[in-house]
């Protein structure tokens, strides 16, 4: 299909836009970072860098990132090992129900995350578990479980069954095909799953609302200082924070996607 | 993944309405009673404060734990504080009831949330020999009927002050004498009101002057007809709200942006903005103003009970009562924080009314919860219920 | 030679060699005793709540089976105009979204570079790893009376726009936040169609936007269902955008869900508007189940 030089230039021009669109608010988060003025306007008439050491000094902020940091790493742990497990069953066995099997992974993805935060948080409160780090890390495991099994069941459908046929051929057992043949194909897309997992559950807010207990994750003591409205660039300065560690991830994640599709 | 067949979708369907009726027997034979007096009425308090449990979970309003006294108390009793902020007496009874009551130690409650708490039996007595500093108390916080049940203390007072009309000085040269100016269509767009079914007593605080016929006495215990005319003048201010608050922080930027002129506010929004140098005052104005008196509860499963104990004491000293008034712009219950309060800001003692005699406090008419028993020994009163649902009526 | 443990594992692994059911059911028990235990039990637990009710004064759930919550949803008219309201937010912006991937989807997969791709994408991305939260905040500073747009506004001599605490703030933020969820998977379609299809259509005589309509479209329609499932049940389960952004008439589903749990301490009416938005997103997923969108899911 030939494009014409106006429509290319009209489309380059509208995805300009576009991009403009997605990272403005990130600038904003940035600059305010910045401001003196715990009262917020624009033009910003002072700046300074105090948010940041009292940020980095603030023992409430230290806490709910230490509980944000274990919170994803424990979800994304069990929805690793359960979302590659389901992502094989499915993949090779045939069995009745697998259709509905599939539909119900997706629905802590399909539906309003507020369900199935008050789903849980009516449960926990029905067998009287009190609400705690375990009842977030059950909370964001049930939606990260489906991130990591979109991830690896798309690459199992990619690779072909024949190097494992001819592992098995060639006298290996299924634990030794298992090591050898299969995670090594798979450990990119279980890498990606584990990446994408934990940064849902790092920002996740409206299911931890219903399951969270009396200690804050990150985002519900971005959420409480909102409130208080006292120090708001305070928010600023750790999120700024926050970005700068991810980026490093990002652009490992990055790496091993676009390695992978020179290799493809 | 292939197509879906419908019967797959029937089949997890299924599955969902299977379990939901085993779930059911498990359900009710959880269920339980409730009795007119208070479930934990007989139960003893501690006898004496031990050693601190490194932590101590707190409910509270929006300003109540501060660095400025928390640092300090920590320091001195090794014990970490977690606050969640609860926006409402409402989002307080609520945390404490579903399921909270095993996370908190304490909570912050006012006068219309403590009853609810003391009666689903969510807090515990508490020794008041164990706080001293309770003997400095007004009198009339020493053992209020919002917080003491029959001798059993189940509160220590706290603070307490008025919901005062917070407006901007540019628009209003003088400060307006009437909650009328939150009803004006003069005003209209401009104006901004805590997102709270308690809001109705404040209309109806304004109809006992504006419509004596009415014939309202009491705010918080209205007969069908006033709760009618209340929720009527409410849904006519609708129009002219440009944002029901929920949080404190979004009165202070309506007021700083100036997309608000005039609005229903705590003192704490109005010491914000005057801070950041917003040019804003706030008044009582004629018709009087509600309030709240504050107290800490104790929960009944307080998982540090010994910290809880500790903050109680610590909060309780004038200094700490001085500061907390401060900041929040209240009136602190011991009256030995009224000299702390002249050192650490010229006039703060009388500006938060610390020296004003008893009353002083007869003009705020406190929130308390409104039931169907009116005072008058009558039970054609509105309940909280119906107050809930006429409030999603008003601003849905 | 194999020491014991080992012939231990290569007799287990044969026994399950030869018996796959055994092995499906290994792996697939473990994680759907999860889904069952957790997730759907959750779930019905949720929607036997809806038939009870609470003490109001103390906030106590009563189990006795009642319709009364449903009937008041049924019978109070603002309960409809919250759900119209959350609908319409729902479907307008899924439509804004799907306006600006399809184009914007169109140009990353089929027009520009490997290079400029990779760093597009990478821009794109960008947004999902800083705080939410902290997102819609900067919409509060950006369209606030006395924010970043204004701002800007004046100084180029425009009338300034009043949008905080607005509808028309609400639809902006929640474009924004949902857009993507949108680009993603649309733009995922756009690339697994064959660039050989194309060329066939061209050569065929149909022109750029005959093939971009009658050809691309529908081949990448499952992947726009595929987002607008994202878009729809983020829209219809967010509480925290309207509370933040909205205006004097701005409940959500969402809101009133939250309002009921958490601030009222009315867990089973909660439920039961939970219970509505189940219905709705049900009934979306039957369509997008027709539309065929699970495959690019």
């Amino acid at each position: 299909m030939r494009l014409s030089t106006f429509t290319r230039l009209s489309l380059a021009i509208f995805a300009g836009l576009v991009i403009l669109f997605l990272i403005v608010p990130l600038i904003v988060i940035v600059f305010f970072a910045f401001d003196a003025s715990n009262v917020q306007t624009f033009p910003i008439h002072q700046w300074t860098l105090n948010w940041f050491s009292i940020a980095w000094r603030d023992p409430a902020v230290r806490s709910a990132f230490l509980l944000s940091v274990k919170a994803g790493l424990f979800a994304t742990l069990i929805a690793l090992v359960l979302g590659v497990m389901v992502a094989f069953g499915i993949h090779r066995f045939k069995f009745f129900g697998r259709e509905a099997v599939s539909l119900l992974l997706v629905l802590p993805l399909a539906l309003p995350g507020i369900v199935t935060g008050l789903a849980l948080h009516s449960a926990f409160n029905l067998i009287g578990l009190p609400f705690s780090l375990y009842t977030i890390v059950i909370g964001h495991a049930t939606f990260c479980i489906v991130v990591v099994f979109n991830n690896v069941v798309a690459r199992l459908r990619r690779t072909s069954n024949s190097l494992h046929e001819a592992s098995s051929d060639l006298g290996a057992t299924p634990l030794q095909t298992i090591r050898l043949i299969t995670l090594p194909t798979l450990s990119t897309a279980i890498i990606a799953g584990a990446l994408l997992a934990f940064a849902l559950s790092f920002d996740e807010v409206i299911v931890t609302t219903f399951t969270a207990g009396a200690q804050n994750t990150l985002p519900l003591w971005i959420f409480g200082a909102i409130r208080l409205g006292q120090q708001l660039p305070e928010i600023n300065a750790v999120v700024v924070g926050v970005v700068a560690l991810t980026i490093v991830p990002i652009a490992y994640a990055a790496r091993i996607a676009s390695g992978d599709r020179v290799k493809n | 993944m292939k197509q879906f067949r419908t019967t797959h979708w029937l089949a997890s369907a299924g599955a969902v309405i299977v379990l939901s009726l085993g779930a059911v027997p498990v359900a009710l034979a959880t269920a339980g009673a409730s009795s007119s007096t208070p479930p934990m009425q007989n139960m003893k308090p501690q006898a004496s404060v031990g050693a601190g449990e490194g932590a101590l979970n707190l409910i509270a309003w929006e300003g109540y734990a501060q660095p400025t006294w928390v640092k300090p108390f920590t320091k001195a009793t090794g014990c970490k504080v977690n606050a969640k902020y609860g926006g409402s007496s409402s989002e307080m009874v609520s945390l404490m009831a579903n399921g909270g009551g095993h996370q908190y130690d304490l909570v912050s409650a006012s006068g219309d949330a403590d009853l609810r708490l003391i009666y689903g039996g969510n807090v515990k007595p508490i020794n008041m020999n164990l706080i001293p500093a309770a003997k400095q108390f007004r009198p009339f916080l020493r053992a209020p009927s919002f917080n003491t049940i029959n001798g059993k203390h189940y509160g220590v007072s706290y603070e307490f002050g008025p919901n005062v009309l917070l407006y901007s000085t540019k628009t209003f040269s003088s400060a307006p004498t009437s909650w009328s100016v939150l009803y004006s269509k003069a005003n209209k767009g401009k104006i901004t009101v805590p997102n709270n079914p308690i809001q109705i007593a404040d209309a109806a605080l304004y109809l006992a002057k504006a419509k004596p016929s009415l014939g309202i006495t009491d705010p918080y215990e209205l007969t069908t007809t006033q709760f009618n005319a209340a929720v009527a003048l409410l849904k006519s201010q609708h129009p002219l709200i440009k944002k029901y608050w929920d949080l404190a922080s979004q009165e202070i930027s309506l007021f700083t942006n100036g997309s608000v002129v005039a609005g229903a506010a705590w003192p704490y929004q109005t010491n914000t903005l005057q801070g950041a140098k917003v040019k804003v005052a706030d008044t009582i104005p004629s018709e009087g103003a509600t309030g709240w008196a504050d107290s800490w509860l104790l929960a009944t499963n307080a998982p540090h009970p010994n910290c809880a104990y500790k903050w109680m004491q610590w909060v309780s000293t004038p200094k700490v009562q001085a500061q907390e008034a401060l900041y929040f712009g209240e009136t602190p219950a011991n009256t030995q924080a009224c000299a702390i309060m002249d050192t650490l800001q010229p006039g703060g003692c009388a500006a938060y009314h610390a020296n004003a005699p008893e009353s002083y406090f007869a003009t705020i008419k406190f929130w308390k919860t409104p039931l169907a028993a009116c005072g008058n020994g009558q039970n054609n009163c509105v309940d909280f219920t119906k107050w809930q649902q006429a409030w999603t009526q008003i601003t849905g | 030679m194999a020491s014991p443990a080992n012939s231990l594992t290569q007799r287990t692994g044969a026994v399950l060699w030869r018996r796959p059911w055994l092995r499906g059911a290994l792996t697939l028990s473990p994680p759907l005793l999860w889904f069952l235990i957790i997730y759907l039990a959750s779930l019905a637990v949720m929607l036997v709540t809806a038939f009870f009710s609470t003490d109001a004064l103390t906030g106590n759930i009563s189990h006795q089976w009642t319709w009364s919550n449903f009937s008041q949803i049924v019978h109070q008219s603002v309960y409809a105009s919250i759900v119209l309201r959350t609908l319409t937010m729902a479907v307008v912006v899924t439509i804004t979204d799907i306006i600006i991937a399809l184009p914007f989807s169109f140009f990353l997969a089929k027009v520009v570079t490997w290079r400029w791709r990779q760093f597009l994408l990478a821009l794109l991305l960008l947004p999902l790893w800083a705080s939410y939260l902290a997102k819609v905040y900067a919409w509060i500073n950006i369209l606030s009376d006395k924010g970043v747009l204004p701002g800007i506004e004046s100084r180029l001599g425009l009338p300034t726009t009043h949008l905080a605490y607005t509808n028309v703030a609400m639809w902006i933020v929640f474009s924004y936040l949902w857009l993507p969820f949108m680009i993603v998977p649309v733009y995922s379609a756009f690339e697994r169609v064959p660039d050989s299809l194309m060329e066939a259509s061209s050569d065929l005589g149909a022109g750029s936007w005959r093939t971009f309509r009658w050809v691309l479209i529908p081949m990448v329609l499952p992947g726009i269902v595929a987002g607008s499932i994202f878009t729809f049940s983020l829209t219809l389960g967010d509480f925290i955008t309207p509370l933040l952004i909205g205006g004097s008439s701005s409940n959500f589903i969402g809101n009133a869900i939250y309002d009921s749990a958490l601030n009222g301490g009315n867990l089973p009416f909660a439920a039961a508007l939970a219970f509505i938005s189940i219905i709705i997103m049900g009934g979306y997923l039957l369509m997008a189940r027709w539309a065929g969108a699970f495959e690019a899911l």
